[in-house]
């Protein structure tokens, strides 16, 4: 039947059971849950890590999960090339994607805020030259400059954090800066204006309360992108260096035992996509919850 | 228009600018390429005489008036490690790489608006959810990853198909399917979310009480008023080709832009690093540029919005 009127909310919301809200709300119960996980597994890797993620035991190398016939229960995801125990290098690894992109996302949504505020209140000149240099960023092919920084720096902890963090700012910058330029022409920031409050006040007590929420859903979005982008590298080889394991580099160890052990590749790709996954469906559902008039989808 | 016109470009040029700027004293921050190209038993004057070949012995600032000049008569260098001309690699790289985007990206658009307007015309059925479903998946799982798990699948298990070059069309199928699922993902969401709002409107109201055929209503009155956002999105994929196929051609070992780029800057092969890097970025900046005009043109606010 063609449907010629829009259907309201309250319709969708009629005569929905307590389990089918539960259903609604299961896209935040799942990620909190998987992201927690992670969370508590990076913090205590140490403990919780049945071997070193740097022993090599070559007698057992390339050694199949432990359902998979000729596995062993002693190395429940099987070993790598060398030997190493997949399952404790990718709860290390976690320890890893997790702190990098954390970090970057610290970073990006520091600079990208305080410009973003700044430019939009100033307006004028300053908005004017900071969005050009928003411009410029987002308009860099961001994996070649992801390369060049990592061959210049050398690759290291931080200089994945730098490279990442070199463009990112500038999303959120332009986000900020548009929310800014709404906010500032409210009744209240005048009122503010007009009973003296100086610039930097109105900015911080003002403004920046009023771009949070727009602010949480951009940092819950980009937990995946971040994490995405941290595996590029470390599969491409510009990533954190070994023996220290990402799961991107774990992708590419296996890249060449594809025919004899497929286990190698396979588990630290999934993990990437359920964490990424997670941070994308619980970034949906704050926006849905706080920003209706952003939701896409 | 004019005034708009004129002013977006400045805007652009001075942009490319900030770009080759950056990519130049970057790649310079890398270290030097010399030591990496002699023997370690080479003496100190041999050192000297190499450098002042490849132009490294001048100031960074007459190496950069020199580039620009340079840069600015369509010559992009010579390479340093091959000692040919950067243009002659490009020549190359360039038709392999478009070989790759190209067909990828008209596959890509296609799926992507099929799926986008057939999710958004069956709301909430089983086809919808899994259009939402493959979205989902899309943008969690990194593409290195697929790539390889469909090299598993279908090279290593079913050997079908061949991984490495691109001699037959045989070998154009994994790194083609590759690159539709980078770009894939991103455009389905958005058409379907245009055409959602589009059907939502008053002249498709129009439309179905005068009693046209669900097929004209959808697929000539919704989808084209819907097609403006996506095909902005469809602009910026297509000139950032370039970058996208980094990955793609690192996993397939496709002899175009993105791998050449990797193994240039591993090798510090400063010119051809830059003259990628920069014509990625004026690629972007280009149909960046494009697509503001054509929006002014469009639309008269934007016009005199800002200037």
């Amino acid at each position: 039947m063609v449907r010629l009127f829009k259907r309201s909310a309250e319709k969708q919301y009629r005569g929905m059971t307590r389990w089918g809200r539960f259903l609604r709300n299961l896209t935040m119960i799942l990620p909190v849950i998987v992201l927690s996980l992670l969370i508590f597994t990076a913090i205590f890797a140490d403990l919780l890590t049945p071997y070193p993620y740097d022993l090599t035991s070559l007698p057992e190398r390339r050694m199949p999960p432990a359902w998979v016939e000729g596995g062993s229960t002693r190395h429940l995801l099987g070993t790598d090339t060398l030997g190493r125990d997949i399952l404790s290098r990718a709860i290390y690894g976690a320890r890893v994607s997790l702190s990098v992109s954390l970090l970057a996302i610290a970073i990006t949504a520091v600079v990208g805020t305080i410009l973003g505020i700044f430019s939009g209140y100033m307006g004028g000149r300053t908005d004017a030259f900071v969005m050009r240099v928003v411009d410029v960023a987002l308009s860099f092919p961001p994996l070649l400059l992801a390369i060049l920084i990592a061959v210049s720096l050398g690759p290291g902890f931080f200089t994945v954090v730098f490279a990442l963090s070199a463009l990112g700012w500038a999303g959120y910058a332009r986000i900020i800066r548009g929310e800014s330029l709404r906010v500032r022409n409210s009744d209240f920031v005048a009122q503010a204006v007009i009973n003296g409050v100086p610039p930097w006040r109105i900015m911080l007590r003002h403004i920046f309360p009023n771009i949070l929420n727009v602010l949480i859903i951009g940092i819950t979005l980009n937990v995946g992108t971040f994490i995405l982008a941290e595996s590029a590298m470390s599969y491409l080889g510009i990533g954190i260096p070994p023996p220290m394991p990402s799961w991107g580099s774990m992708v590419a160890d296996g890249r060449n035992d594809l025919d004899r052990a497929w286990w190698i590749s396979t588990f630290p790709g999934i993990l990437i996509g359920m964490v990424v996954m997670s941070g994308n469906f619980l970034g949906d559902w704050l926006r849905d919850k706080l920003d209706p008039r952003l939701r896409q989808l | 228009m004019t005034r708009f016109i004129i002013i977006r470009l400045l805007q652009t040029i001075i942009a490319l600018f900030g770009i080759i700027v950056i990519v130049f004293f970057l790649v310079r921050i890398s270290g030097n390429p010399v030591m990496f190209m002699v023997s370690p038993l080479s003496t100190e004057s041999e050192l000297k005489v190499l450098q002042q070949q490849l132009g490294l012995d001048k100031s960074y600032a007459e190496q950069f008036w020199i580039y620009l000049t340079n840069l600015a008569q369509g010559d992009l260098g010579e390479s340093f490690v091959k000692r040919i001309p950067v243009t002659e690699m490009l020549a190359t790289a360039l038709p392999n790489t478009l070989k790759l985007g190209i067909p990828s990206f008209i596959i890509g658009t296609v799926i992507a608006m099929m799926l986008g307007v057939l999710g958004a015309t069956r709301r909430d059925s089983f086809f919808d959810n899994g259009v939402k479903f493959l979205a989902i998946l899309g943008q969690a799982l990194p593409g290195f990853w697929l790539a390889i798990m469909a090299v598993l699948v279908f090279s290593v298990h079913l050997e079908l198909l061949p991984t490495q070059g691109m001699a037959t069309p045989a070998h154009y199928v994994l790194p083609v399917g590759t690159m539709i699922f980078f770009m894939l993902p991103g455009m389905m969401r958005l058409v379907r979310s245009t055409m959602l709002d589009v059907l939502d409107s008053e002249y498709i109201k129009l439309a179905r009480i005068k009693g046209l055929p669900e097929r004209v209503v959808i697929w000539k009155h919704a989808l084209r008023n819907a097609l403006i956002a996506p095909m902005t999105v469809a602009g910026l994929m297509l000139a950032g080709i370039v970058s996208g196929a980094v990955i793609t051609e690192n996993i397939f070992n496709w002899p175009g832009m993105g791998r050449l780029a990797v193994e240039s800057a591993f090798g510090r092969d400063f010119p051809v690093v830059q003259a990628i890097s920069i014509i990625a970025a004026a690629m972007v900046l280009g149909m960046n540029f494009l697509v503001d005009i054509a929006y002014a043109y469009v639309d008269p606010q934007i016009r005199y919005q800002r200037t």
